[in-house]
């Protein structure tokens, strides 16, 4: 097992070379850095001194591939490519075009991020595996007929309305907690309710329907047909029988999530004001700072190839028949 | 008035989708075996009803696609062109353009929202609600007379609606019988009692519930900010219809770009195998990887650099509009087409091995001419049924990106725009809620059509789903 998983970790490396090829050829050769600068400082009325002096201080100044005036290995050290690309192997973010310490942040921020994406995905997980459940226990039933149409109803509506309707009624309308804002301790209890509240109730009507659909393609099987004939209940058949075949194709999906809690949710918490990396993204889109984003997209893409590896781990777990080659 | 056409980059594609389309539905009515799964999603009701939904925000859609720019004056002989591009929708709606308040006002209102100073007549100044410019100008004395007057354009509506209700179904039946060889009048019987092969009865339900709402809606319209206005004044059912252009160009064009790649890569790796087969994998897995909104977020921002320093390559505004919604819809589908790739590889992988792609492999057809006759033809289920289920996505997306600031240009109207300048009126006291009300409306009714005929189509395709269903008991199927 522990041959697999540095072979799958040594796969990884040439994907995140691609991706920092990607980025790199976004960042640096679309646009020039002089356009960046041009653009950080005010398209108009810029003076290339002004131009000169931005990518001096952030380091931009350098060749993008080659420095043919650097001496010896300087040459391909010294240069955008590897100061601002290369780095990112070694989880050196380097500092932001602000001039901020991105890993420092990175570290910080992970906290906020996490104390909502973890009990959304879990309690959301729990949730909606036993409602798909019900629904199949009702199957062909009104009960069955009106929760799928919940479903379709639920995950026809944008993710900004359930954020806003929370807060207009929760926080504005009956006053139950803050509308935003985040704070150490305990108190950060009733800053983080309505965010978990509102993302689970987001993602209720797709994922059960997904369930839902998961489980009624196993409900027909023989193994099924075989536990009702020796006179098991039909709860116990779903919930044990059923609910632990279906665990494969839901495992693809949920657990290639995990590794990504730490990137937090953009929108929710910029909508709640909460300190974490996902509204830290969105603070530096807004305000064109490169360098973080850089780091966000390099960051994302490593915690999707170990929610990868994860994935095909827990296969093994929770299915016999797969082995490990 | 002469006018001079004005052809953006999206009306193009969007026309060129339509003749895409026109295209393939002559081509699969002439194939029976094509037909097939499209008379069964014909027969699923609420398929059928979403599909009502959907034509009436693809016309809106399309006709809001026609741009020209008219003619203001004629200077020997030649006319001189406004600077200000005009959709064909936007002369339809007339008065919903032009007709400005100044400021917010809630639906159907006569008076502003706020209270401000106004000068009487005769010099003095009062604190109070001004009369609109527009929206019941022609009330003498609103407080009275504007309940009737709403109730009577209700009823004009209503009775407008009922009307064009009527000649579409009459034509309906007339059609209907004339392929069969009942008459008209038992026609309309069979429909009315659902005997119809084509739910047809769901359909014109569908129809009369749309025009009794839209009916008086356009009747009010004329005369009255039937859903408000925002605050510099817009009249926001003028946005909401607007906005429709915007989400359903998202939502297909971005399909119809990711297509080509997606087809063409992943039969490419189904079919090859060994080197190909590794190069697309690598490829498609090294784009998945990273985060599709950060993607698209850092391509936005640098096409938003771009366009910053060659501000003087588009004439006007629109262009530059037009420019940033395309090259939005071209990045969502590169960050989408990974998905589709990978299903289709599976399916090629499959069928390669099947005896009449190796039969036409031993007379000696060329690679390209078995991926082109025999492959693809045999993923296009798949490839229809992403397509429609991306559409719902795509149009969700659009709000976050607009929230995340690299959505669509900001003069452009969006749904996503709608709603993240409306969400801070929320905030005021008393509230702002028709715009985002509006917004919610429309976004639901456009989402939740598209993902009942997404459904629809999938049940007709998908081949897993007919194996599927049958097997349940009979007597437990409603």
């Amino acid at each position: 097992m522990i041959a697999y998983i540095t072979r799958r970790l040594l796969y990884a490396i040439p994907i995140l070379i691609g991706v920092n090829v990607i980025t790199f050829t976004l960042f640096f050769v679309v646009n020039s850095p002089d356009d960046m600068a041009r653009v950080q400082l005010g398209v108009k009325r810029v003076t290339p001194e002004a131009v000169q002096k931005w990518k001096e201080e952030r380091g931009y100044d350098r060749p993008l591939l080659y420095n043919e005036a650097a001496a010896g290995a300087g040459a391909l050290t010294d240069t955008i490519f590897f100061r601002n690309s290369v780095r990112l192997f070694a989880f050196d973010f380097g500092r932001s075009d602000q001039g901020r310490n991105i890993g420092f942040d990175v570290r910080t921020r992970m906290w906020p991020s996490l104390a909502i994406a973890i009990p959304v995905f879990l309690v959301g997980l729990l949730l909606y595996v036993t409602s798909a459940l019900i629904t199949c226990l009702f199957r062909a039933t009104y009960v069955d007929f009106w929760g799928v149409v919940a479903c379709v109803v639920m995950m026809s509506i944008s993710s900004m309305f359930y954020i806003i309707g929370g807060q207009y009624l929760i926080s504005k309308l009956w006053g139950l907690v803050p509308i935003s804002g985040y704070d150490i301790g305990p108190n950060a209890l009733k800053f983080l309710a309505l965010p978990v509240v509102v993302g689970i109730v987001g993602g209720f009507g797709e994922s059960v329907r997904l369930y839902r659909t998961l489980f009624l393609e196993e409900i027909n099987r023989d193994y099924v047909k075989t536990a009702r004939a020796k006179g098991l209940s039909e709860t116990r058949v779903l919930f044990r029988h059923v609910l632990q075949n279906a665990m494969i194709p839901i495992l693809t999906g949920v657990v290639v999530a995990i590794p990504l809690l730490f990137m937090g949710s953009l929108v929710t918490e910029a909508f709640f004001g909460i300190p974490g990396l996902g509204s830290y993204t969105i603070d530096a889109i807004n305000s064109q700072d490169f360098a973080i984003v850089r780091a966000m997209v390099f960051l994302g893409s490593v915690l999707y190839i170990i929610g990868l590896i994860l994935t095909d781990i827990s296969y093994t777990m929770v299915d016999p028949r797969v082995r490990f080659e | 008035m002469p006018f001079k056409l004005e052809i953006l980059w999206t009306d193009a594609l969007i026309y060129l989708l339509l003749a895409l389309v026109a295209a393939l539905w002559w081509h699969i009515r002439r194939h029976e075996h094509l037909a097939a799964p499209w008379r069964k999603v014909a027969r699923n009701a609420s398929g059928m009803s979403a599909a009502t939904v959907l034509v009436f925000f693809v016309v809106i859609g399309l006709a809001d696609s026609l741009h020209y720019r008219p003619a203001i004056e004629m200077r020997d002989g030649k006319a001189i062109y406004a600077v200000e591009v005009l959709s064909v929708f936007d002369t339809l709606a007339g008065g919903l353009r032009a007709q400005k308040a100044t400021t917010y006002s809630a639906p159907l209102a006569t008076h502003r929202y706020s209270r401000e100073l106004i000068e009487l007549p005769d010099g003095r100044q009062v604190r109070d609600y001004p009369r609109l410019k527009y929206g019941g100008a022609h009330l003498k004395d609103p407080d009275t007379e504007w309940g009737p007057d709403i109730a009577r354009r209700c009823l004009y509506g209503i009775a407008g609606g009922a009307l064009i209700w009527l000649v579409v179904a009459a034509l309906l039946c007339a059609v209907l019988a004339r392929g069969g060889t009942a008459d008209t009048g038992r026609m309309w019987g069979a429909v009315w009692r659902g005997e119809t092969e084509v739910p047809w009865r769901a359909v014109l339900v569908t129809l009369a519930v749309m025009l009794a709402v839209g009916g008086p809606i356009v009747a009010l319209s004329g005369k009255y900010h039937v859903l408000g206005t925002d605050k510099v004044g817009q009249d926001v059912l003028y946005q909401a219809l607007k906005s429709i252009r915007t989400g359903l160009l998202i939502g297909t064009l971005t399909t119809l770009i990711m297509l080509p790649f997606a087809i063409l890569f992943g039969a490419m790796a189904g079919y090859f195998k060994g080197r190909v087969d590794d190069a697309i994998q690598y490829l498609y897995t090294t784009l998945s990887s990273i985060p599709s909104v950060l993607l698209i977020a850092a391509a936005v921002l640098m096409m938003q650099v771009y366009i910053e320093i060659h501000v003087d390559r588009f004439e006007t505004t629109i262009q530059r509009a037009d420019f940033r919604l395309f090259w939005l819809c071209f990045i969502l589908g590169v960050a989408s087409w990974t998905g589709l790739c990978r299903l289709i590889r599976g399916e090629a992988l499959k069928l390669r091995e099947l005896e009449y792609i190796q039969a036409a492999k031993a007379f000696g057809v060329s690679d390209f001419r078995i991926i082109a006759r025999h492959i693809v033809p045999n993923v296009m289920h798949i490839v229809l049924i992403t397509a429609v289920l991306n559409f719902s996505a795509l149009v969700l997306a659009e709000a976050v990106l607009a929230y995340i600031g690299v959505g669509v240009d900001p003069t452009m109207m969006s749904f996503g725009g709608m709603i993240n300048s409306a969400r801070l009126e929320m905030a005021r006291e008393p509230i702002v809620w028709w715009s985002l009300a509006t917004a919610f409306c429309f976004m639901l009714l456009m989402v939740l059509s598209a993902n009942l005929f997404a459904d629809a189509v999938r049940d007709a395709f998908d081949p897993r789903i007919s194996a599927v269903k049958p097997a349940r008991p009979a007597a437990q199927t409603p």
